[in-house]
């Protein structure tokens, strides 16, 4: 039987290459048969998930609870020292200074990324904002909430931190970074599903020994990491509880 | 655990209250008119034991209050009640994680500098194995618009 690995649809697009590169290590180190099966957008990835497809699976923490609480799925490892943050930005010669400064039906762009939507949600607060009275505009990635606020259709865009960080340095001079969140205790984790468990450990020791091998530490690189940390099982839950606590 | 706060940690001008807790205890506050704005994209998050014991705080925690991480830690949370808050509220925070469920609400947070800072609170039980082994709190930044209301309101539940 083979096992069904996914990643998360909010993947750099620049890595897609190097999440195949991990799938075929990873096949070789565990001698499972994985196949690797890539969504683009949520929707698809949770009716796979429904449907009981996934063995295992680079979740966004904002999944992490559903994996847990309802499908079985235990925490492996995650990326060293990576952790999700979201910016809030706006168009360099915006008047808007301080979110506090932001009115009911601000235009706000975004893209479906639950977790970082999520965030920045949290981050507008202050200003009195919530899904109720702003006007959204999902965008399709990071890139396009940028030229949504450089094109004036957006007010302000919420972005992940990291694919801000990436945007080039022309789009990023037309912007201006009102808040960056400092969150650090919320962060994708490879996890693995009920059918493979019995497998758990080995997958585990192989992840965590990955970057100390040549081979692997190369295949690490393509996908922007140092090295896989393991997840311990409170560590996970109480991840699970914060979201919880944000998700309100 | 708690002790009286002492003039010497508090800066500024300050009045003193003295809070009579839950359990019939009391404690001497120092307080001053000085708020500490809510710093922007940062979450305070702290853990207690099932009756209240901070178990974990982190950094943001640290700072907002003023306090160092080994004075929070085995303090009941407690430590951070300003006399502007009233009973009832916290009434209604240990009714509702007691029952289970998850509350939210605005509070003043006292500080061991004698000042202030306003949070947007949510508290939720921890559940490990059916079990309830604990509490989380995390909080964000409030708006001014309901910290002014918390401020009109407040006072009249006393
Ligand atoms: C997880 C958690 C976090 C809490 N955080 C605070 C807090 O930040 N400030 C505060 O005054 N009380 C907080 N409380 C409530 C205190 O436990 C306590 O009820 C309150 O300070 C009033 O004191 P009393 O209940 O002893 O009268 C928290 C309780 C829990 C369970």
């Amino acid at each position: 039987m083979s096992v069904m690995f996914t990643v998360s649809p909010d993947f750099a697009p620049d890595r897609l290459s190097g999440w195949y590169i991990f799938n075929t290590w990873l096949q070789k180190q565990s001698a499972e048969a994985i196949h690797l099966e890539m969504y683009n957008h949520y929707q698809d990835l949770h009716q796979a998930i429904a449907e009981d497809k996934i063995d295992l699976i680079y979740a966004n923490p904002f999944d992490a609870a559903m994996l847990v609480r309802e499908k079985g799925f235990l925490p492996l490892v995650r990326a060293k020292g990576e952790s999700d943050e979201a910016i809030i930005a706006v168009n360099a010669d915006s008047n808007i200074n301080d979110v506090a400064d932001l009115k009911p039906n601000t235009r706000v762009a975004f893209t479906d990324d639950p977790d970082v939507r999520l965030m920045g949600m949290i981050m507008l607060e202050p200003a009195d904002l919530h899904t109720g009275n702003i006007v959204p505009l999902l965008s399709d990635n990071h890139v396009l909430v940028a030229k949504h606020l450089l094109k004036g259709e957006a007010d302000v865009g919420i972005i992940l931190a990291e694919a801000y960080d990436n945007l080039s340095g022309m789009i990023k001079k037309q912007l201006r970074v009102l808040v960056r969140s400092q969150i650090s205790v919320i962060y994708h984790s490879l996890m693995i599903g009920p059918r493979l468990q019995n497998r758990r450990d080995d997958f585990q020791k192989i992840l965590v020994a990955m970057d100390k091998d040549e081979k692997g530490n190369g295949v690490l690189n393509a996908l922007g990491f140092s090295a896989w940390q393991k997840i311990e099982d409170e560590e996970m839950e109480f991840m699970i509880d914060l979201m919880d606590t944000l998700n309100t | 655990m708690i002790v009286d706060m002492k003039p010497e940690d508090i800066v500024g001008e300050y009045r003193e209250a003295t809070l009579t807790y839950y359990d019939g205890k009391s404690r001497k506050v120092l307080y001053t008119e000085l708020e500490t704005p809510y710093p922007d994209g940062k979450l305070i998050v702290s853990t207690t034991t099932p009756d209240g014991v901070i178990s974990h705080v982190n950094r943001a925690f640290v700072e907002m209050s003023g306090y160092s991480e080994a004075e929070l830690l085995g303090a009941p949370h407690s430590i951070l009640r300003h006399p502007d808050m009233p009973a009832a509220a916290f009434k209604d925070l240990w009714d509702t994680v007691l029952r289970g469920e998850k509350w939210q609400g605005f509070v003043k947070n006292l500080r061991k500098d004698g000042g202030y800072y306003w949070v947007k609170a949510t508290v939720i039980p921890n559940v490990r194995g059916g079990k309830v082994v604990g509490y989380t709190s995390v909080r964000r930044k409030p708006s001014r618009s309901k910290v002014d209301e918390c401020i009109a309101l407040y006072p009249t539940l006393f």
